[in-house]
């Protein structure tokens, strides 16, 4: 086996870009290995210890691409590292060999572009808010994508937007979808009439694609970023949102999607659903619904609820049918959970959520509190449930896979499935697991083909047990992914398969109720 | 320009950072210019943030 290495000084490529060359080369003839990787310190230990960290690489610096490959002998080694540095250049990923030229500054951008009206930051959170910074001083309204924002400047960007009037969506913003263009992670739904303000990123995804799904239609998803209505920042991307939503002509009914915001927050929002009479729809995950009803929305139970609510709002549904629908879609839930926990063993009782949506994992832990009473997370609604390894699960668990401990030096588990995979495998070594439970997230800027990521996956944790796999997909038949396609793979696999994953967590819960969990 | 005006007005967006947003929207019919961005040559901000100030560009 032969490792072997460049360094390409001074030049940068995105962190997605790098991944997907990575995984072409892991496919070059005799290569066991490969890594693409900007050269900082914790990019140096990940490679240490995966046993790719070449000596003359520990000198590099963050300026520095570093190209490693693992392959059977040298020679397929320096063959995999020319055919990398081709791939770089021939898929445009750099800048100089692109045909479209790129500007340098924020002001050659404006050169091209005079009538740009909105910017997606996505750089390292270090230097986002500067760049931020200097779009709002244009006038421009941004998105930052990005996270790891210091505390103070994510203050001063949110500020300045607040008094200017300018949407500031995050930082640690995922999805939007502003005049129906999908931003960062987001999915192609129906235009229409339903406005939402969202701090939670897959929040927005789902609550979009559900509505979409539905038949209702989005005119705006502003995202926030989750920290936005917590006390420090007195949500104020949230606010100058919902207020932008209710003076937008286009908006009959606003839905809100958020964790519980802090009570001064809440307060907040209160004030300014005091100035509209368009019907706001709340989905606060695990807020008390009289609160809710306090501050003058409607609250609903979960992101499902919440979307069906306002699709049912914006075509004129009485509340009553409603109901009367949820109801009965409520009873084939249990006939389907009494049927599938029959197949289960006697030691058979925990469920094993492994997540790549952070609100998804949300939701579920709130559904499931009342009947399994706590779920152990590296995400917990409670502090005393907090994994203490988040590689192990222990009795009832579900996992965020884009919390930190997973994604440093990595995409995020909505692009790269590698560990999820590997802990599915896990799970279905696990003999007292009864529920594998998986969220898949598609639309642009997550992974292009998850049912060839995934279903290979499935078909071999069933052979190894009888657990049950429920998964939920979040998207829309207009996604760059194949949707009805993933579908049926994941069914083929052996997967029970919802669009929703209130009702998909609901199966879970009728599940291990039956089996006495 | 204020959001709801925004809302009325194409978008047209400058992506700085994630080439792969750029494509989404390229493949959305959006009007998206990426900048050929680069981590800045001095990693210390504070002296930056001086040198701006001196600059009178705060």
């Amino acid at each position: 086996m032969a490792v072997k290495g460049v360094i390409k000084k001074g030049e940068y490529y995105d962190s997605v870009s790098l991944m997907l060359v990575a995984r072409e080369a892991t496919k070059l003839n005799g290569v066991e290995d490969a890594a693409l990787m900007i050269g900082t310190k914790e990019n140096k230990s990940i490679l240490e210890s995966s046993g790719l960290l070449i000596e003359e690489f520990k000198g590099a610096s963050e300026s520095d691409l570093l190209i490693v490959v693992k392959a059977k002998d040298e020679l397929l080694a320096s063959t995999a590292i020319q055919k990398v540095e081709e791939l770089l250049k021939t898929k445009n990923l750099g800048s100089r060999e692109s045909e479209e030229y790129m500007p340098k500054s924020l002001e050659g951008a404006l050169e091209i572009l005079p009538d740009a009206n909105m910017v997606i930051v996505s750089v390292a959170g270090r230097y986002a808010a500067r760049e931020a910074m200097k779009a709002l001083e244009h006038g421009l309204h941004v998105m930052i994508f990005s996270d790891n924002v210091p505390k103070d400047k994510a203050f001063e960007v949110k500020k300045y937007g607040r008094e200017h009037g300018l949407l500031v969506m995050g930082p640690d913003c995922g999805t939007a979808i502003i005049n129906g263009a999908p931003l960062g992670f987001a999915n192609v739904v129906n235009r229409g009439d339903i406005g939402i303000v969202s701090a939670a990123g897959t929040g927005l995804q789902e609550v979009s694609c559900i509505i979409s799904n539905a038949g209702g239609g989005i005119s705006q998803g502003i995202g926030t970023g989750g920290i936005d209505v917590k006390k420090d920042y007195q949500g104020m991307s949230f606010l100058t949102g919902l207020e932008a939503l209710i003076d937008d002509p286009e908006t009959k009914v606003i839905t809100l999607v958020s964790k519980p915001p802090h009570p001064e927050v809440l307060e907040k929002i209160g004030e300014i659903l005091k100035k509209t009479d368009k019907p706001v729809v709340a989905a606060f995950l695990g807020a008390d619904p009289e609160l809710v009803k306090k501050i003058g929305a409607i609250p609903a139970k979960d992101l499902e609820h919440a979307s069906l609510l306002a699709v049912s709002i914006s075509k004129g549904i009485s509340m009553e049918d409603f109901e009367k629908e949820i109801g009965r879609k409520d009873g084939e839930l249990k006939e389907l959970a009494s049927q599938l926990a029959r197949k289960l063993t006697g030691e058979q009782k925990y469920f094993r959520g492994l997540f790549q949506g952070g609100t998804l994992v949300y939701e579920t832990q709130v559904l499931l509190k009342d009947i399994l009473g706590g779920i152990n997370s590296n995400a917990p609604l409670d502090p005393s449930l907090k994994l203490e390894d988040s590689w192990k699960s222990v009795g009832h668990t579900a996992v965020d896979l884009g919390e930190d401990e997973f994604t440093v030096g990595r995409p995020h588990p909505q692009i790269d499935f590698e560990l999820r995979n590997k802990r599915i495998l896990n799970e279905a070594n696990d003999p007292t697991v009864a529920i594998i439970y998986l969220d898949v997230v598609i639309g642009y800027g997550t992974n292009p083909n998850p049912a060839e990521e995934l279903t290979p996956v499935i078909k071999k944790a069933r052979e190894i047990s009888n657990a049950i796999i429920i998964a939920t997909v979040t998207g829309t038949d207009k996604d760059p992914q194949d949707k009805a396609k993933l579908i049926s793979m994941l069914k083929d696999a052996g997967a029970v398969v919802f669009e929703r994953n209130a009702s998909a967590t609901r199966l879970a819960g009728y599940i291990l109720k039956s089996i006495g969990g | 320009m204020l959001a709801n005006e925004l809302f009325k007005k194409e978008l047209k967006v400058i992506n700085i950072g994630l080439l792969s947003f750029k494509e989404s929207l390229d493949k959305e019919g959006v009007k998206t210019i990426q900048i050929d961005w680069k981590p800045p040559a001095t990693e210390d901000e504070e002296t930056l943030d001086a040198l701006k100030k001196l600059l009178g560009n705060k």
